[in-house]
């Protein structure tokens, strides 16, 4: 079961060669066996099993969608109903919200069953989920390193074949990174494509969900089930939903015009094995019959200085709503009202988080706003004019999706300025607001490497067509990690 | 710009956030080595680039001015950590 994608598991099922509740009862039994990977922070065998019954009903009845009783599991940031949604953060570790995310109710109105949550970087914020209050998560294919982050829980419950997909969230690179890391599929679509209702916020103008799982295909299948209007978001776009799976199926490679930014090509820090992966992957793309060229995109060194005055300053903002008061961490025997807010947060919140909330405060301050703020608001129309000017010419823009393949756990933990360059490649992407992806793409030393296929905005379809199409000429999505001990 | 242990404690109490000495220590190198990075902003020409706030430059939505939600106090203070008759409690604020 565990080496099967979505619409393998779909097809099974629709055959009657097993049944959701059989599917589920396996993914939670291969949680509990892969429990010293710790991608999970709550299991929920009860809901599942329920769920699971009641898709197998569903389906008996005749009322099967493609995501109809597959067994899945939700990033910890995505609020759940009567089911505890950390955040990977203390102040949050007795929060149990009294409502879904749009994402989940989409994805439990679609059949899918959800198995519980995984672990993350606390607030999403890290690229190696090793800032989670409840520790690191480890790398199914390599043990001593990262998963990635900071949807590291979701990419390595996937990677191991715990669950088939899971969900994400991609401020700066925290679905296609770990996806990278991980050697899965993973999509960051255009920014409000899908609805952020529910969503434990971080930077409102760079958020947004997507899927992670094993194909391309069932990228499609699952960005299908979880994109739709929500008024709830005032920035979710009232847009209809197409028939991704169509898309992707009806792009052809041939004629494709691909671009390859020479600024992430000939960029500084990038692995050997990486590059030589990328060099490989282009010339697939090549012998399949896409118009490969070199692009330019200026301004792309920028990116990550801009996400790093824009992330934290929104930061700042959205995470003023923590107070001691409403819900969440409440220190003991507050003196009065001001030590109540500082201790609460000073103790909720870990070093990470409360670094950036600092930033970002720093970057909004009277005197530094504009300096900073202003002008990284500046730069980020620079970034997003590169895009723009690029998309005049090619399809998809190709390259790397993060620098290096996993590294050692701890090894960039006390620095974060160089944990910030794991997202060199994918945080240009969040500032455009376009949607990406990330594919395996190869192994260096063992470990995966990821290719990011770039779209324009709304061109979901034809970027998936692109990445299933490569996954069609090569087998790189289909290998998987000894996970078993 | 380097930031030192001082202005550590001005920007943690506009944030409302308790450290303990040691850790500002720690913070006013991180912080300024955060601070030293992001400058290199200032060497792009931005002279007439209007700022984006928004990767799709939309407007806010607005809706009727009508009641949307209905009263979930009691389930919403469920979970907050200290209610008393409907209200949320905090240290005393008026003598």
């Amino acid at each position: 079961m565990h080496d099967h994608t979505i619409a393998g598991l779909a097809a099974a099922l629709e055959r009657g060669e097993c049944s959701s509740v059989e599917l589920t009862r396996a993914a939670l039994e291969r949680i509990g066996q892969a429990a010293d990977l710790n991608a999970f922070i709550t299991v929920t065998p009860e809901s599942a099993l329920a769920e699971a019954e009641a898709a197998d009903a569903a389906r008996a009845r005749g009322e099967a969608g493609p995501l109809t009783g597959i067994p899945i599991a939700h990033k910890d940031i995505f609020c759940t109903d009567g089911v505890r949604t950390s955040c990977g953060s203390r102040m949050l570790e007795n929060f149990v919200p009294p409502y879904d995310a749009f994402v989940v109710e989409q994805l439990r109105a679609a059949g899918a069953v959800s198995v519980g949550k995984t672990n993350m970087d606390e607030f999403a914020m890290g690229s190696s989920n090793e800032t989670s209050y409840f520790g690191a998560v480890k790398n199914p294919w390599d043990r001593q390193a990262v998963p990635g982050g900071s949807s590291g829980g979701s990419a390595a419950a996937v990677a191991a074949g715990l669950v088939p997909a899971a969900t994400g969230t991609d401020t700066g690179g925290s679905i296609r990174q770990p996806a990278a890391l991980t050697g899965i599929s993973g999509l960051k679509p255009t920014y409000g494509r899908v609805s952020r209702y529910g969503i434990v916020a971080f930077a409102s103008s760079l958020d947004q969900a997507g899927p992670m799982a094993s194909s391309a295909e069932d990228l499609a299948i699952l960005l299908e089930g979880m994109a739709g209007f929500d008024r709830r978001d005032s920035t979710c776009v009232d847009r209809p939903v197409p028939d991704y799976r169509a898309q992707m199926v009806g792009t052809d490679l041939r004629g494709l015009r691909v671009g390859l930014p020479r600024e992430f090509i000939e960029a500084e820090g990038v692995d050997a094995e990486v590059s030589s992966g990328i060099d490989a992957a282009a010339q697939a793309l090549r012998d399949a019959g896409a118009e490969v060229r070199e692009i330019s995109l200026p301004n792309a060194g920028m990116a990550v200085p801009v996400y790093y005055v824009i992330a934290p300053a929104e930061a700042s903002s959205n995470l003023s709503r923590f107070d001691g008061v409403r819900y969440g961490h409440r220190c003991d025997a507050p003196a009065d009202l001001e030590d109540l807010y500082k201790r609460s947060r000073g103790e909720g919140f870990g070093e990470e988080v409360k670094r950036r909330i600092m930033v970002g405060t720093y970057a909004l301050s009277a005197g530094y706003y504009d300096a900073y703020y202003h002008k990284a608001q500046q730069v980020r129309r620079l970034v997003q004019q590169d895009f723009a000017r690029a998309f005049e010419s090619v399809d998809v823009i190709a390259g790397p999706t993060a620098p290096s393949t996993a590294f050692p756990l701890g090894e960039k933990a006390d620095d974060p300025v160089q944990m910030y360059l794991s997202d060199i490649f994918t945080i240009a992407v969040n500032l455009a607001g376009l949607p990406a992806l990330s594919v395996p793409a190869g192994f260096g030393g063992g470990r995966p490497i990821g290719l990011q296929l770039i779209g324009n905005h709304f061109d979901e379809g034809r970027l998936l067509g692109a990445a299933h199409g490569y996954q069609q000429v090569t087998d790189w999505h289909r290998q998987r990690p000894v996970v078993e001990e | 710009m380097p930031i030192d242990a001082n202005e550590v404690g001005q920007i943690a109490h506009l944030a409302r956030l308790s450290l303990s000495e040691p850790a500002s220590q720690a913070y006013a190198r991180n912080l300024s080595e955060i601070l030293d990075f992001v400058e290199q902003l200032g060497a792009v020409d931005t002279e007439g680039v209007e700022p984006l706030a928004h990767p799709l430059e939309m407007t806010q939505r607005l809706r009727p001015d009508e009641p949307t939600e209905s009263d979930e106090r009691e389930r919403f203070q469920a979970i907050a950590p200290a209610t008393e008759d409907g209200h949320y409690l905090v240290p005393r604020v008026i003598e």
